[in-house]
């Protein structure tokens, strides 16, 4: 039934919107989980032993190359549905709407675009520093050590509260994001929604805290 | 007790409109929010004025012509309230009271607070029926149907049409309308024969007549006036991603 | 002179219908395209008949005066919708339908058109079923019913209180369905204003689009008046306030006979009027007799809040009265019953206009989560609109105008009389005699609309074949645009004072008050006075602001208003004409000792039958007789 050309209902733009989501959470928990190795207070001996497996385990290679696929689909699928639904309402409201949709719905975009700045912040530091696009930290001996860039950035405190207010402002994507998710894919049930948000909302708390720990370590802990 | 009011004037649905300021005085919190406005209207004829367009029939909640945006609220403060069942007295005297018609651009507006809602329309007629002849049916009591989503079916198709789901979104998405249509038909026997066509017609015509995308902020549940439930929408998605992907190309 | 001709079957009551139908003329599908059908009005019996009609393939075109087809003011009725099916087992059957409805409309209806309209029932259960109308079920998968509104079986099918609504909304999808299909075609936002005739036949009409003031023209092979009833003469009615009766009045006037018009139902149960600015009444759905009980204090001036009162000072008066029936009397009975008891000095609220219907004893007997399940939604209405909780204090309820039982007088075909042009639904006087029994306004109008019409219309149309497309220039299209022209012309260039409503107002107090629950000869000449005075005041000093040509939602009530005061004044003539009480009709000087209605069957077994004369002219009455065949003529008892 769909037009002829490359055109998509709204709701299979909810739905590669909701995909790409649930891929990047996904994504979120393993980096997390790699990320919580800096605290081994080892000297990084873990956390490298982790990014060596990352580097060169050849699925990961291949892996990489889909989270940026599901970065860039998020990204435009998400600013093609703002672009639309800004049109959708040309004339607005003197009083703004007081509906009940929770802060955190309602501001998706604009989290989102903090997120999206700070990611270029971050691929800026770790990626193209990686690829040679920029010169190395002080003590690391190749671009792939990562473990004495964490320390040297985070050791600035503008950075770490940039970064800080960064995954704070992802916990709030989040926070909606989970559920949404759920709602998209047509997974709403009365029994198990309530569930699906409390646990939606202990994830965006975990991911926003788990993150947020690593500067605070590296700046109050760390010398 | 005393109210300003800041009342949306449009001509017609080319002109430009304008909040235009009425001091009403004497309104008594028995009266409903109607017939405030209509008190007003007495008072605007009288003093020649051209009285304040709205839609109003039943004045009981049931046939979804009236719809304002009342202080920021499609049908005003109270939940599960249409516009003609509000009262005045769940106002504060001598406040001021913002009256806007539904804002989208698949509800233009045609005269003060009065839109078009045809879009609606257009998207029953792409498939919100069952397709059964008058005289083809059969007894009424041959297809058992659970009280449970016989009951769940009903809960959808109380919609009255009203258009504040449109209102309320920040998208304009007239997601919470379409689901309940298609949810109600998907869910009895009568209709499942076509559910897969239909959700596709009916979401295919609902993008096309200007809605916006649905980005699940739940709005629209809050201010139906029915409390038509959200699942519906997810439930929607289901039977679209059904029709999608399951629908052989024959 | 017009001759009244039923033309009711012989036979055998029973089979009336079916041979008849398998008589009647049809068309062929190819010739059916040819033929243009118009349909005013999208309720349930003008939706029904358009989507019937558009699936047979005629080419209809149908009119609303709402924005849409789906807002038509039979979504809000509340209780349900009869059909024999005998699903209970307790006995019932098309005649025992049949039966009841005769002697609740107290035997003055048509003996054929009831077993009818019962026959046809059972057809519009399975039609509402196919079409996805959430019935309510029991456990077992099957459709529950209850009992409704004095009758003793249990034939009512539901969906929560919304039947009404869920009615329409599945008749509507059916009519969006053939809009879809380009079998109909859909006028919004019209009201219709004249009736053409050309050549002694019904040939089109006269709208205005209610969005830019343009008078427009269209024609068809028949037309169809499916335009409700007209208790908004009242002001403060149950119905919707766009009802009207302007449609049906200007096919009154152009000749088609208006019956019965005297025949009100005047519903016991509404929330009363509240305050001065009261722009309707909002029924309380008479499913509630069933389980909330009337009362009243026992004593005069009681002051003490309802909770307050104990058992032994309430007089539980319908009980008292009626013990077999209780509070499930009939309407008719129900609200006079009301009205005499307030008469008496013992109402209740500031205004003494008002009884308690009190559920405490049911839920203590059912608990809380039965009453909700039943009446969940109606009682959260009363919240909202009072303030007050019924779960905790009795509701307050008063009558209010509900249905007209009189409409255009219509044959066994539905057919007015003026040829092609046919009335359904609550716009014609068929069926329901003198009082309405709850529950089968539903069931007329979708029975008129999806199962009756489609025959009879065929069977006219079957003449009509070799007759070209109608056009609109024709010179009867001029005249009746140019009269309606006129008309709005004089309404805006009055420019007096005071607003439409305040005429609207005025007229409806006056009707309650002397062509109401009750009425005298006294009463009904007075009454018809001051409508003289009020209507001649109307004309000098009603004021229409802005202009005709733009959306005026001023002048669309003005040229109702300028119609109600005709049809006012026809009602209190048919009161006085009517020697007898009778149904909804209760005459002061002809009860029984006990205060209770006294027929005159010998000179009164018949349908009034009015022919319009000129405004203000006294209108000529034509009397179609009554002959019941099947049933004995009973005084009706519910003691």
């Amino acid at each position: 039934m769909s037009k002829k050309g490359f055109s998509l209902t709204s709701i299979s733009h909810k739905y590669i919107m909701a995909a790409a989501g649930a891929f990047l959470m996904l994504f979120l928990v393993s980096h997390l989980a790699t990320n919580l190795l800096l605290l081994a207070g080892d000297g990084g001996a873990q956390f490298d032993k982790a990014v060596e497996f990352l580097l060169t385990n050849p699925a990961i290679k291949i892996m990489e190359y889909v989270l940026f696929a599901g970065f860039i689909i998020h990204i435009i699928i998400g600013v093609v549905i703002q672009l639309h639904n800004s049109s959708s309402r040309p004339v607005g409201y003197k009083v703004a709407l007081k509906s009940e949709a929770s802060a955190f719905s309602r501001f998706m975009i604009h989290s989102g675009i903090i997120i999206f700045i700070f990611l270029l912040i971050h691929l800026y530091h770790f990626f193209f520093v990686k690829l040679g696009f920029f010169p190395l930290y002080a003590g690391a001996e190749t671009g792939h050590d990562f473990y004495p860039m964490v320390a040297y950035t985070f050791k600035n405190p503008v950075y770490s509260i940039i970064y800080i207010l960064s995954f704070i402002f992802l916990g709030f994507h989040l926070k909606h994001a989970f559920q949404s998710a759920f709602q998209s894919f047509g997974l709403n049930h009365d029994k198990y929604t309530p569930a699906i948000k409390v646990v939606g909302t202990i994830y965006a708390v975990l991911i926003a805290v788990g993150f947020s720990i690593i500067p605070l370590y590296f700046l109050f802990l760390y010398n | 007790m005393e109210f300003k009011l800041k009342i949306w004037r449009q001509k017609n649905a080319s002109a430009k409109g304008k909040f235009e300021d009425y001091t009403l005085k004497d309104v008594s919190p028995e009266m409903s929010f109607l017939q405030m406005l209509d008190y007003l209207n007495q008072q605007i004829i009288e003093s020649d004025g051209e009285p304040v367009h709205f839609e109003h029939d039943c004045r009981e909640g049931i046939c979804g012509s009236c719809g304002l945006y009342i202080n920021g609220r499609p049908h005003g403060p109270l939940t599960h309230t249409t516009t003609c069942e509000l009262h005045m007295r769940e106002f504060k005297d001598n406040t001021t009271i913002v009256i806007e018609p539904w804002r989208s651009k698949a509800f233009p507006v045609i005269k003060d607070l009065v839109v078009d809602r045809s879009a609606f329309e257009k998207v029953i007629r792409a498939g919100g029926f069952v397709n059964a002849n008058t005289g083809s049916t059969q007894d009424a009591n041959n297809i058992p149907i659970n009280k449970k989503i016989s009951d769940r079916a009903f809960d959808a198709a109380v919609c009255i049409g009203c258009g504040a789901c449109v209102a309320a979104c920040k998208n304009s998405s007239a997601m919470l309308f379409v689901s309940a249509k298609v949810s109600q038909f998907a869910m009895l026997p009568q209709g499942k024969v076509e559910a897969k066509e239909r959700v596709e017609n009916m979401v295919t015509k609902m993008d096309e007549v200007g809605f916006g995308f649905c980005s699940n902020t739940y709005a629209c549940e809050y201010d139906c006036p029915k409390g038509i439930s959200v699942e519906f929408i997810a439930k929607m998605n289901r039977e679209f991603f059904s029709s999608k992907v399951c629908k052989s190309k024959k | 002179m017009i001759k009244l001709d039923s033309k009711i079957p012989k036979g055998p009551l029973a089979g009336k219908w079916s041979n008849y139908k398998s008589s009647l003329r049809l068309v062929s599908p190819a010739n059916k395209k040819k033929l243009d059908i118009i349909i005013v009005g999208t309720g349930l019996s003008g939706a029904s008949s358009a989507s019937a009609l558009g699936e047979l393939g005629y080419n209809v075109k149908v009119f609303c005066f709402q924005d849409s087809p789906r807002r038509a003011h039979s979504v809000a009725a509340q209780g349900g919708i009869n059909a024999a099916k005998n699903y209970k087992n307790d006995g019932d059957s098309v005649y025992r339908l049949f039966h009841d409805m005769i002697k609740g409309g107290d035997f003055r209806a048509r003996e054929a058109n009831v077993y009818r309209a019962a026959e046809v029932s059972n057809y519009v259960i399975d039609h509402f079923t196919a079409l996805g109308v959430p019935f309510a079920r029991d456990y077992g998968g099957m459709l529950d019913t209850r009992s409704f509104g004095g009758v003793q079986v249990s034939r009512t099918f539901y969906a929560k209180g919304q039947t009404g609504q869920q009615c329409l909304l599945g008749t509507y999808s059916s009519l969006s369905r053939q809009i879809a299909k380009g079998t109909v075609t859909m006028y919004e936002r019209r009201d219709m204003l004249d009736l053409v005739i050309i050549d002694g036949k019904a040939r089109g009409i006269i709208t205005r689009n209610l969005l830019t003031g343009e008078i427009e023209r269209h024609s068809a092979h028949a037309v169809v008046l499916a335009t409700g009833g007209y208790g908004t003469v009242f002001y403060l009615s149950t119905l919707a306030l766009g009802s009207n009766a302007s449609a049906a009045w200007a096919a009154h006037r152009k000749g088609a006979l208006f019956a019965n018009p005297s025949f009100i139902q005047i519903h016991p149960t509404s929330i009363p009027v509240l305050n001065d600015y009261q722009s309707k009444l909002t029924l309380m759905s008479e499913s509630l007799r069933n389980d909330g009980r009337v009362w009243v204090p026992k004593e005069k001036d009681e002051k003490r809040h309802p909770n307050q009162i104990p058992e032994a000072e309430r007089d539980y008066y319908l009980e008292r009265r009626y013990p077999a029936f209780g509070n499930l009397v009939p309407r008719d009975v129900a609200s006079r019953a009301a009205k005499e008891r307030c008469d008496a000095g013992y109402g209740v609220g500031d205004t003494g206009l008002s009884v308690y219907l009190d559920f405490k004893d049911a839920i203590e007997k059912q608990g809380k989560k039965a009453i909700e399940d039943k009446y969940g939604n109606l009682f959260e209405m009363y919240l909202k609109i009072t303030g007050i909780n019924p779960y905790e204090e009795p509701m307050r309820i008063y009558p209010a105008g509900h249905y007209t039982m009189g409409g255009l007088w219509v044959d066994y075909n539905l057919m007015t009389t003026i040829p092609g042009l046919y009335s359904v639904g609550e716009s014609n006087f068929s069926d329901h005699g003198a009082n309405r029994l709850g529950a089968s306004s539903l069931m007329q109008c979708s029975g008129d609309g999806y199962f009756i019409l489609p025959y009879t219309i065929s069977d006219y149309l079957s003449d009509e074949i070799r007759t070209p497309r109608i056009n609109t220039d024709h010179e009867e299209f001029d005249k009746a645009e140019k009269a309606a022209k006129e008309k709005i012309d004089r309404l805006m260039a009055i420019n007096g004072k005071q607003t439409v409503t305040s005429f609207h107002k005025r007229l409806g107090k006056i009707l309650w008050d002397h062509c109401g629950m009750v009425r005298s000869e006294e009463g009904l000449k007075k009454g018809i006075e001051m409508i003289d005075q009020l209507e001649e005041e109307f004309w000098k000093e009603v004021k229409v602001p802005a202009t005709a040509g733009e959306y005026n939602q001023e002048l669309e009530k003005a040229i109702r208003v300028a119609d109600f005061f005709e049809v006012g004044r026809l009602m209190c003539q048919d009161a006085l004409d009517r020697n007898e009480s009778c149904g909804a009709h209760f005459r002061e000087e002809f009860q029984t000792e006990q205060g209770e209605a006294k027929r005159n069957d010998a000179e009164f077994a018949h349908v009034s039958a009015y022919e319009y004369q000129g405004n203000r002219q006294r209108e000529i009455l034509h009397k179609e007789p009554l002959v019941f065949e099947n049933v004995e003529l009973k005084e009706r008892s519910y003691k």
